[in-house]
């Protein structure tokens, strides 16, 4: 496919991008424009009155010239005036999602993002047609996050206990990178997703097929809780083999007596680990930082327990 | 034989560890600084060094993420607190405040090495935070990461905190001095451009720097207490510290550079032996922009979800700081129009400043413009952008500053080939570092990442290879300075041919209380006769 990336930015895929990019082009000429003219004439003063004899004083003291320190005021006020409107056009256009948008759930949290839909599932990665307003609502369970996808030139930080809104149409078909700009922590770096642009038909398909995949259709508890633990970002912190992470790994965790911050212990049964989902700073186990998202209002019971099946399995 | 000890030079007036440790001479207060932030520039760039080389892959190197996090953090707020806001007020300021007023000393000299002493107990905490944990919040100490409790988090905001009020002690002693110390003739106009530029930097270091205090007084509290001020999961609101943080480090932003416009101001006037085009506006606008600079902190916030008016506003009010910063730039380019053009070491670096902030003040303007800065913000862009202003601008110009002045405050010369050639790897350095910086941040590429997509290795490669090149361009320049200490030439009093009063009326190095009679100043700081070619 014929790519829209440039020298400055990034391939563009949704109705913004043009828009924002002409703005971009347009100060790059009038700024290359000044850079130029700047340094050409810096460039040439140097030569043109180097000092040839130690000696030597200048060959005049303009200090005022009326004319030229009108121009040079005035032509970059009228300049930056219409560089501002410009960018609050592009701005309230960006920010006012147009009623016909669909709306999607982003929850950013350290370090994932799961993306839920009103069929009533939830995905790890974003899923939207082509050519149709998707507004995202986000909000975060623990820091701050920002949710961003460069090729849509959408950008909106995640901030804890609120809802924050940006909206796109995406232009064409494709997989676009999603990234987290707003500094989190360890694995800010690796907060990653992808938008998966994809046409009508095929997403009303996968819809419905996720609808009812989310369902736990066809699969044991342990299956769906092997996709939750990846949907809901516990892979992020989590391994289910020993790996050592963020969090305990969840190898041989069913059963154990598990050691606490405060001292205590208590044995790792189906109560303990609802308790550390939902709750986790109730029960830090030790050695490790009490930095585990809260997933209380956004996880559901039946994920839970297909979690739990997830692990005990993981002998 | 027994000279008055007012008559001989600062250094021999007295002698001894102790004499410099207890002094109220603002000439050596001037200098303890400067070693003082030289050593904390080099620490700052070895952060800076090591992150670099970690980032020549994008994959996992020879540090982990956690690592990282704690190394950008330190750069961040050794480089802010300890190096460019302080930089050249306490190191360049006090020594020549008093000498170019035609004063014995600042209006307070007791209260000035307490500032210095501030600093240094700031400085300690800042390092005594290193044996309590990793400090990984940025420099930026956003909520509600910051609050996380982390001890070595609180140390730096303690430190931070002790920092500013160096910096408002620093401010209020310039401001007095300016107004009282004037010598007998110094009037308003007649005071050099490097004075005006102090006068603005300290009004925004009383103004905005206690803004700053109560935040991170704030920011202890709700560690400490867990009162909900910034936390949302306590009710608080974490805008709220955005609004703080921003109200005071956007004036910051020009208590960085406003000195840096004062620095070469003086050095273009010196080299091309000509007037500054437009003193009065370049006077009045250093005020102009200090005033202004305080209504424009949201346009840090534009997707942080304050509202759309504020951010319209606040884009629109940022424009205007823009403007009187362009004039500048070509006021400055005028003045060197039918000049006597010296290329010095120091020179270099003024035109160094103006080629860097050029590029600086441009890719500024873009982030004012609403729509773009919305796919621009937290970026490497935005990263390039405050790097050109101040590395490449404040930073230039305080090497710039050092180079003019330091005949005067050590009384030798220092080699001028190897000072230009170190002033040309430098600029050479800092532009490969940071240009590619600019290009992978347009692309989308977002700061403070550890990990990054791969197709931007080649700007990751091509950064870390300019920051090879900037330290060795930056060590050059040092060590031309202390080799000078020990073989360069005596300096006369006024090698430059400069015509403010540290060069006409004091001698070199000056003599404890600057001069030996109060100067009376008959006419501007940069009449330079004109001559016929
Ligand atoms: C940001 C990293 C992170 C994420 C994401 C995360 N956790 Fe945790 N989790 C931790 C940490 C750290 C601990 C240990 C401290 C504690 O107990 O709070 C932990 C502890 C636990 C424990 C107790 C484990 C033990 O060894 O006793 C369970 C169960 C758990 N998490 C389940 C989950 C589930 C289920 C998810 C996904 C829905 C998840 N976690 C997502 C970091 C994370
Ligand atoms: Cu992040
Ligand atoms: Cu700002």
């Amino acid at each position: 496919m014929e790519t829209t990336k440039t020298f400055w930015l990034p391939e563009q895929a949704s109705t913004f991008a043009d828009a924002v990019d002409w703005a971009f082009g347009l100060y790059f000429w009038i700024s290359l424009f000044f850079f130029a003219l700047i340094i050409g004439l810096i460039t040439y003063f140097v030569l043109r009155y180097a000092r040839k004899r130690p000696e030597q004083m200048a060959s005049g003291q303009m200090i005022h010239n009326t004319m030229l320190e009108l121009s040079w005021t005035i032509i970059p006020l009228l300049i930056v005036m219409g560089l501002f409107f410009i960018g609050m056009r592009g701005y309230w256009h960006m920010r006012v999602a147009p009623s016909d948008a669909v709306t999607i759930d982003v929850v950013g949290r350290k370090w994932s993002w799961s993306f839920d839909y009103t069929q009533g599932f939830s995905n790890d990665t974003l899923v939207v047609p082509v050519h149709q307003p998707v507004r995202l609502r986000v909000t975060s369970t623990d820091v701050l996050h920002s949710f961003f996808i460069p090729a849509f030139r959408a950008k909106a930080d995640v901030i804890p206990g609120r809802y924050h809104s940006l909206w796109f149409e995406a232009t064409r078909t494709g997989v676009f990178p999603v990234l987290c700009t707003q500094y989190c922590g360890t694995n800010h770096s690796f907060m990653l997703s992808a938008v998966k642009v994809l046409e009508r038909e095929e997403y009303d398909e996968w819809l419905k097929g996720a609808a009812e995949a989310a369902g736990g259709g066809g699969m044991t508890p342990a299956e769906f809780g092997a996709t939750v633990y990846t949907k809901r970002g516990c892979n992020a912190c989590h391994s289910p083999d020993g790996k050592p992470g963020i969090g305990p790994t969840w190898q041989g965790l069913w059963g154990k007596s598990r050691p606490l911050t405060n001292g205590s212990s208590v044995l790792a049964d189906e109560a303990y680990i609802r308790q550390s989902i939902l709750e986790p700073p109730t029960q830090v186990v030790a050695g490790f930082q009490p930095i585990m998202p809260p997933y209380k209002g956004i996880i559901s019971d039946r994920e839970i327990e297909a979690v739990i099946a997830y692990i005990q399995t993981l002998k | 034989m027994s000279a008055h000890a007012e008559n001989i030079n600062y250094f021999k007036a007295s002698k001894g560890f102790m004499s410099w440790l207890v002094t109220v001479d603002h000439k050596r207060i001037g200098l303890m600084y400067l070693a003082s932030i030289l050593l904390f520039f080099i620490t700052g760039g070895v952060y800076a060094g090591l992150f670099r080389l970690e980032l020549w892959g994008p994959l996992p190197g020879f540090i982990s993420p956690d690592t990282y996090n704690h190394l950008f953090t330190m750069h961040g707020v050794i480089m802010v607190f300890l190096v460019v806001v302080p930089g050249i007020p306490g190191a360049l300021g006090n020594f020549l405040l008093p000498l170019q007023l035609g004063a014995k000393d600042l209006a307070f000299p007791k209260l000035n090495i307490t500032s210095l002493y501030l600093y240094w107990i700031g400085a300690v905490i800042a390092l005594f935070s290193l044996t309590q944990g990793r400090a990984d919040s940025g420099w930026t100490f956003y909520a509600p990461y910051s609050l996380s409790q982390n001890p070595a988090v609180l140390w730096m905001l303690v430190a931070a905190f002790i920092l500013g009020f160096s910096s408002i002690l620093t401010g209020l002693n310039f401001i007095v001095t300016i107004h009282k110390m004037r010598a007998p003739g110094m009037t308003w106009f007649r005071m050099p451009l490097f004075v005006w530029a102090l006068y603005a930097t300290g009004i925004m270091q009383v103004f905005a720097t206690p803004v700053l205090g109560i935040t991170l007084l704030l920011l202890l509290m709700e560690n400490f207490f867990r009162i909900g001020i910034f936390d949302p999961a306590l009710g608080g609101d974490p805008l709220l510290m955005q609004h703080f943080f921003w109200f005071y480090s956007h004036p910051a932003v020009y208590i960085i550079v406003v000195p840096a416009f004062g620095v070469v101001s003086e050095l273009i006037a010196t080299f091309s032996r000509k007037d500054i085009f437009g003193y009065k506006f370049i006077a009045f606008s250093s005020v102009a922009i200090t005033i202004i600079g305080f209504l424009v902190w949201g346009h840090h916030m534009f997707v942080s979800g304050q509202s759309e008016v504020a951010d319209t506003i606040f884009s629109f009010l940022t424009f205007f700081t823009a403007v009187p910063s362009a004039i500048k730039v070509f006021n400055w380019t005028t003045t060197l129009y039918q000049g006597s053009i010296k290329l010095t070491t120091p020179m270099l670096y003024a035109l160094q400043f103006l080629f860097n902030f050029t590029i600086g003040g441009l890719t500024g303007i873009v982030l004012g413009i609403l729509s773009v800065d919305i796919h621009l913000h937290d970026t490497y862009f935005v990263v390039s952008h405050f790097h050109y202003v101040a590395m490449g601008s404040t930073m230039i110009a305080f090497i710039g500053g050092i180079y003019y002045w330091w005949p005067k405050m050590t009384g030798r010369m220092f080699n001028e080939t190897w000072g230009r050639l170190a002033a040309v790897l430098v600029f050479l350095g800092f532009n490969l570092t940071f240009f590619a910086q600019l290009i992978m941040g347009s692309q989308g590429s977002p700061r403070r990442y550890y990990n990054y997509l791969t197709e931007f290795q080649i700007y990751h490669q091509i950064s870390t290879a300019g920051i090879v090149v900037l330290a060795l361009g930056l060590f050059m320049a040092l060590f031309n300075l202390l080799i000078s200490l020990k073989n360069g030439a005596i300096a006369p009093q006024n090698p430059w041919g400069a015509r403010t009063l540290e060069w006409t009326h004091a001698e070199t190095p000056p003599v404890l209380y600057n001069f030996t009679e109060t100067p009376v100043v008959t006419q501007g700081p940069y009449e330079y006769p004109t001559e016929k070619v």
